[in-house]
């Protein structure tokens, strides 16, 4: 309530508030400038007429006259009748407009003289004749001075009758002694305040003072407050005029630094100065007058001593001494007193402070290291892949310090490029040269004027190679013959200037050359040496790499097709990567970037949230690098100097999974993916293993490491908190004996199917089409599932190579199992026979995954594109025959309606067709939700539990739908 | 002599109706504090941002700009800036005394959920459905944002920016939290926590209470739960309506709290007011 009313009084509302604009009211229409018109204050238009009263109309029809007519008024004077005299003043001849606040005299209302501070007020006076002084023109307000009316201000003539007299102060009466002492006892002196050890205080304490009188407070100047216009320094007044040019250089010295006291002084006491002065012009030019009794300086001398050349005073009258003065001399006239005080003097207003400002302490700077070098080297940041062979060797040998001779050159010796690379930049896309930009046909055309110029020259003493080069030049490479000599002379050296350029460029592409002799397998390798030669930055590239063996006629043509090959495939940072953009994923390329690390398992999560176990359990830490702008922003320093990296650090991966794009949430498929390999990526992609992370996937198949406790612990726990909720937990509970169990449909998480069946159903799926190519080779390997498809899995051989595929992961609670289950040798090679492509961990990379139903429209793309690079994967029949052994389990598993199933059953392209239209239409069907009004926006999953991805959910919800 | 300490007050529980704005601005998506608590903001879904007082409940200014309902909006902490982020993809940075749009951020591919300020109001953190988190830069007119996180695998409903660290939550169930200051990325998988209220299909809002001594969060059942933070036991349950309690904030410094629900926003306090001013 407090607080309210605090609130209350914190504004202030004037009158009732204004409605809120309508959004859509009709603006209101400006005036346009022809329907704009003047009225004067009567509402009469003004019309524009000419220069009087601004152009507007003015008195009678823009007349003098009346509506009487213009008749001169007549003097009438009789006896009785005196005629007044008429004063005609300014004003009767002026129309009204005038005294209007535009007109020509506004009329306002003004402090009349005798309620403002009259000119007898001789304080002001003073200041007046102080600002005089120092004006432009001295001495201009002399008239004033001269003719002032004899008249006093109704404030002086209060101030009279309240007893006070000129000369004094205004205050109340004061015993002097206590006013002395008390300014003689207060060293708090704050800013402008008189010296303390003024002439006039020293003089009154001489004076003997008798009790009980009192005095009236002197009388104050007041402190002109002038601005200071002038370029002079501070307290530097410039030549008096009067003092320098009328005459008074005869007395002698002129001071530039004059007191204050004795300014003023000279202006109010003693006026003899003035009376020395002369009046008009004077001058050595006039001569002397009859008048003047002086006559000593006609003829003027000015000399330097007249002026001041040390600030402080003059110097000591024998002038023995100068600045080479024996010390106690020079001691005892620096006596600070009185310079202090001098200088007081000098600057009006300031006074010299009576304390000493504080010295500041001084710490020394920290003392530096031996051995410590005022320079930062940075180690640089170095793309192996950018950069050539040679240069990434002799980094690994210098162990990554970039060369140290650089760094001893200085900046100031490096070039553009040298120092781009040293701080670690990437070049500036764009052409290098003027030739890039043009197109082909011009650049023959300027070849051609060159060697043509060029052959004028050899005409002489080769008349048939010049023929043969011209003929190179237009093209017909193969009917020509040409020496070598004269092609290494004349050809040669533009074109491989330019493609050693282009070639050794750190943007040139080195993951697909194009590969342009891919017939001729020879030539395509001898072309492949010329690349990379060229890419090292090698003058001779082209004449070492071709064959020696060859004929001179067909080297001579073959050196001309690198050439032209070179040139047209060259790499395209030179003349097009200004346009474009490189590819985010190359088309051509298997594997895609994902996050190293992974997240646990969540079902180790979620036990430890079932025991209510949060803290590390529950806790992943990643490295992750914020962006060098980002901690700028949020003022801190870059945990990570120098490390080019930003987000989560990433690693290849196969691209054409289908895992890449299950969500790892819905049932755990953790780090199972990096387990299994990819044998359809042509690249080989690299493996990186990853020690210590677990899931459930791998605690069968590994034998539980004794350095992981968290692992035994975790499943442990899991057992133990699975045996009390079995029934509902099916996630951890789907054994072959759950047959009786029935379980609920819309047990969110719980009923999800196992890993197995996506893995089965989507992998086969995808390679459906090229299945039939190798049909034969999968048939041994089939007949073991086969025969076992409706026996349940968990009675299979565990030889069986499907075996390790079919069981729902980790937790059955098995009767048996021990609960660190049994260790299952990692069989990458089998494993890869199953799946193809390894798991990659879950989308999350790369913005094409942004809705996991976009996503997966993507994935198909992709595996449509990608049917014959999977040709090599051998598990297609197998796999069907494992969707139906999977469809068992699944119906006995997790009992699911038997919409599901049939939905299942579905030939699998209808499936996927149906499975995006139903996405489609239920994200129609949310938005359709949310756009009703008062009704809160839903999410796409529920806060509460883990959020199922986007495939399961439409699992889940097909039986609604067919249904 | 010393006076004995005074007791440590109990939590003051903001369970009086000080008054009722109507917004008048479509159902009101999110309400918000400013960041010393005299004002408030409302995002509306008729595509409008407001500015109120509290203690008054008179309409300041209207921001409109958005093309499709505001979801969430944040004030600067000198009051000079407003960001707001909506479901037509877009975070809007507005100059708040001439109500016009400063900057308009494109790049989220699908409606934002979530938008931040950071402390110094140098970065805008929006989190959107499109599982991302995007920081833009406001110093330079950069079209582009400073880093996008991307982590989250599914939408990310809610940001929150401290001294140097980003807290992210995600539907997935997990709380990110980046550390910019160690350059790490901590991920909490939360399952479980305060019980009792109602959440299935929407995005609710929750928060703390000033002191951090309760959690408060909204419910479908027309309530406002509020939990002790520490024993996690309910402590109070404000009825707040019939519908569904879709947005809160809580004073920074004082028992005051904000639901939003359909198109009104209620202020409540800890003490009842004058009635008077009722």
């Amino acid at each position: 309530m407090a607080s309210d009313g605090e609130e209350e009084q914190d504004f202030v509302t004037y009158g009732t508030p204004l409605e809120p604009l309508e959004e859509d009211a009709p603006v209101k229409k400006p005036v346009p400038i022809h329907e704009q018109t003047v009225k004067d204050e009567k509402g009469r238009y003004k019309r524009f007429h000419g220069a009087f009263t601004g152009g507007f109309s003015a008195g009678y029809f823009n007349t003098v006259g009346s509506k009487e007519g213009w008749t001169p008024s007549t003097f009438i004077s009789s006896r009785q009748q005196k005629a007044a005299k008429v004063n005609a003043r300014p004003e009767d001849f002026m129309d009204d407009e005038d005294f209007s606040e535009h007109g020509i005299a506004p009329s306002e209302i003004t402090t009349t003289e005798d309620f403002a501070s009259g000119p007898r007020d001789q304080i002001r006076d003073k200041a007046r004749a102080l600002s005089s002084l120092v004006a432009p023109i001295p001495g201009d307000n002399v008239l004033e001075d001269l003719i002032s009316p004899a008249r006093t201000s109704v404030g002086i003539e209060l101030l009279r009758k309240m007893g006070w007299k000129e000369g004094q102060g205004v205050g109340p009466r004061a015993k002097r002694k206590p006013r002395t002492q008390k300014a003689d006892g207060g060293p708090r002196v704050y800013g402008c305040a008189l010296p303390p050890n003024g002439s006039e205080e020293s003089e009154e304490e001489d004076d003997y003072v008798p009790e009980n009188v009192t005095f009236a407070p002197k009388d104050v100047t007041p402190i002109d407050f002038t601005p200071k216009d002038d370029l002079h320094g501070l307290g530097y007044r410039g030549l008096d005029p009067q003092q320098a040019l009328m005459g008074v250089s005869s007395t002698g010295h002129v001071d530039l630094f004059t007191l204050d006291s004795d300014r003023t002084s000279s202006l109010f006491g003693d006026n003899q100065m003035r009376h020395r002065r002369r009046a008009g012009v004077s001058g050595q030019a006039f001569g002397v007058g009859a008048l003047e009794d002086d006559d000593e300086d006609i003829y003027h001398r000015d000399t330097l001593s007249n002026y001041d050349s040390v600030l402080g005073g003059e110097e000591p009258g024998d002038g023995l001494y100068g600045w080479t003065a024996p010390e106690q001399y020079n001691q005892k006239k620096k006596g600070s007193n009185t310079e202090a005080s001098y200088l007081g003097k000098i600057l009006e207003g300031f006074t010299l402070a009576s304390k000493a400002p504080e010295a500041k302490s001084i710490f020394p700077p920290p003392d530096l290291p031996r051995d410590f070098r005022p320079m930062h080297y940075f180690r640089p940041v170095v793309d192996v892949a950018n950069v050539s062979p040679i240069v990434a060797q002799a980094l690994l040998v210098s162990g990554g310090q970039m060369s140290t001779e650089s760094a001893e050159k200085g900046r100031h010796q490096l070039d553009a490029s040298q120092r781009r690379s040293l701080l670690g930049e990437s070049s500036l896309k764009g052409p290098t040269s003027v030739f890039d930009l043009l197109d082909s046909k011009d650049k023959e055309r300027l070849e051609g004027i060159r060697r043509s110029a060029e052959e004028r020259k050899t005409v002489a003493f080769a008349p048939e190679e010049s023929r043969g080069a011209i003929v190179t030049a237009s093209t017909a490479p193969a009917a020509t013959t040409f020496s070598r000599n004269a092609l290494s002379s004349r050809f040669q050296p533009p074109d491989s200037e330019r493609l050693l350029s282009a070639w050794r460029s750190p943007t040139a592409d080195t993951a697909q050359p194009f590969r342009p002799f891919e017939k001729n397998p020879e030539k395509q390798e001898r072309y492949d040496l010329y690349i990379s030669k060229l890419k090292q930055g090698r003058k001779d590239a082209l004449e070492s790499s071709l064959d020696p063996n060859m004929t001179e006629w067909e080297r001579g043509r073959e050196r001309d097709e690198f050439v032209r090959a070179a040139m047209l495939y060259k790499p395209s940072s030179s003349s097009l990567s200004c346009r474009f953009t490189r590819a985010k994923h190359q088309d051509d390329d298997n594997s895609v970037e994902v996050p190293r690390d992974q997240e646990n398992d969540v079902d180790d999560k979620q036990a430890a949230v079932r025991m209510k176990m949060f803290g590390k359990l529950t806790r992943d830490t990643f490295e992750w690098h914020p962006d060098k702008l980002l901690c700028k922003r949020f003022n801190i320093p870059d945990p990570y100097p120098g490390s080019g990296l930003v987000g989560l650090p990433k690693v290849k991966r196969d691209k054409f999974s289908v895992f890449n794009f299950l969500t790892l949430s819905d049932s755990g498929l953790g780090d199972n993916g990096n387990q299994h390999a990819a044998p359809a990526a042509p690249l080989g992609t690299p493996k990186t293993a990853q020690p210590g992370k677990k899931s459930r996937w791998d605690i069968p198949a590994e034998a539980e490491p004794p350095k992981d406790p968290l692992g035994t612990f975790l499943s442990m726990a899991r057992s133990e908190a699975s045996a009390p909720q079995q029934g509902q937990s099916s996630e951890t509970t789907s054994t072959p004996t759950l047959e009786s169990k029935p379980e609920p449909v819309e047990g969110e998480e719980d009923n999800r199917p196992p890993m197995d069946l996506f893995k089965a159903i989507f992998a086969s799926s995808s390679d459906e089409k090229s299945s039939s190519e190798e049909e034969s080779e999968d048939e041994d390997n089939e007949s073991g599932p086969e025969q076992t498809e409706l026996v349940p899995h968990a009675l299979l051989p565990p030889s069986s190579s499907a075996v390790p595929e079919v069981k729902p992961p980790v937790t059955y609670p098995d009767p048996a199992p021990p609960p660190p289950p049994p260790p299952l040798p990692q069989e990458p090679e089998l494993e890869e026979e199953e799946f193809g492509p390894r798991l990659p961990p879950p989308s999350s990379s790369g913005p094409e995954h942004q809705s996991s139903i976009s996503s997966w429209t993507q994935a198909e793309v992709h595996k449509k594109k990608s049917k014959e690079k999977h040709k090599a994967k051998k598990e297609l029949r197998h796999k069907e025959k494992k969707v139906g052994l999977f469809l068992c389990h699944f119906l006995f598993m997790s009992r699911l309606s038997k919409c599901c199933l049939l939905s299942i059953f579905l030939p699998f392209s209808i499936r996927r067709k149906a499975r995006i239209t139903r996405a489609k239409t239920r994200r129609r069907r949310r938005k359709r939700r949310e756009i009703r009004q008062w009704r809160p926006l839903a999410v796409q999953g529920t806060r509460k539990k883990i959020a199922a991805a986007a495939q399961t959910t439409v699992l889940r919800v097909s039986p609604r739908q067919s249904c | 002599m010393a006076f004995p300490q005074p007791r440590t007050q109990p939590p003051q529980l903001t369970q009086h109706l000080l008054r009722t704005v109507d917004c008048q601005q479509g159902a009101v998506r999110a309400v918000r504090f400013n960041a010393d608590g005299n004002y408030m903001l409302s995002c509306g879904s008729d595509k409008t941002l407001r500015l109120w007082s509290v203690s008054r409940g008179t309409l300041l200014k209207t921001y409109s700009g958005h093309g499709y309902e505001v979801l969430d909006a944040d004030g600067s902490f000198d009051n000079s800036q407003i960001c707001s982020c909506s479901s037509d993809k877009t975070v809007i940075l507005w100059d708040v005394t001439t109500g016009q749009v400063t900057r308009k951020l494109r790049g989220h591919a699908g409606k934002v959920n979530s938008v931040q300020f950071n402390e110094d109001a140098t970065v805008i953190i929006s989190g959107s459905i499109d599982c991302s988190v995007r920081c833009w830069d406001i110093r330079f007119r950069r079209p582009d944002p400073i880093q996008i996180l991307d982590e989250a695998q599914d939408s990310v409903s809610s940001v929150k920016v401290s001294e140097h660290e980003l807290l992210t939550g995600s539907v997935d169930g997990r709380v990110r939290r980046y550390d910019l200051r160690m350059g790490q990325l901590h991920v909490d998988f939360i399952n479980s926590g305060y019980t009792g209220h109602k959440n299935n299909s929407y995005k609710l809002d929750c928060c703390l209470s000033n002191k951090d001594t309760h959690v408060l969060s909204c419910s479908e059942d027309g309530h406002v739960y509020c939990w002790d933070l520490v024993e996690g036991s309910l402590s109070c349950k404000l009825p707040v309506g019939k519908a569904v309690v879709q947005s809160l904030s809580f004073h920074p410094s004082q028992p005051h709290l904000l639901t939003a629900i359909e198109g009104r926003v209620q202020v409540w306090g800890a003490e009842p007011q004058d009635t008077d001013a009722q």
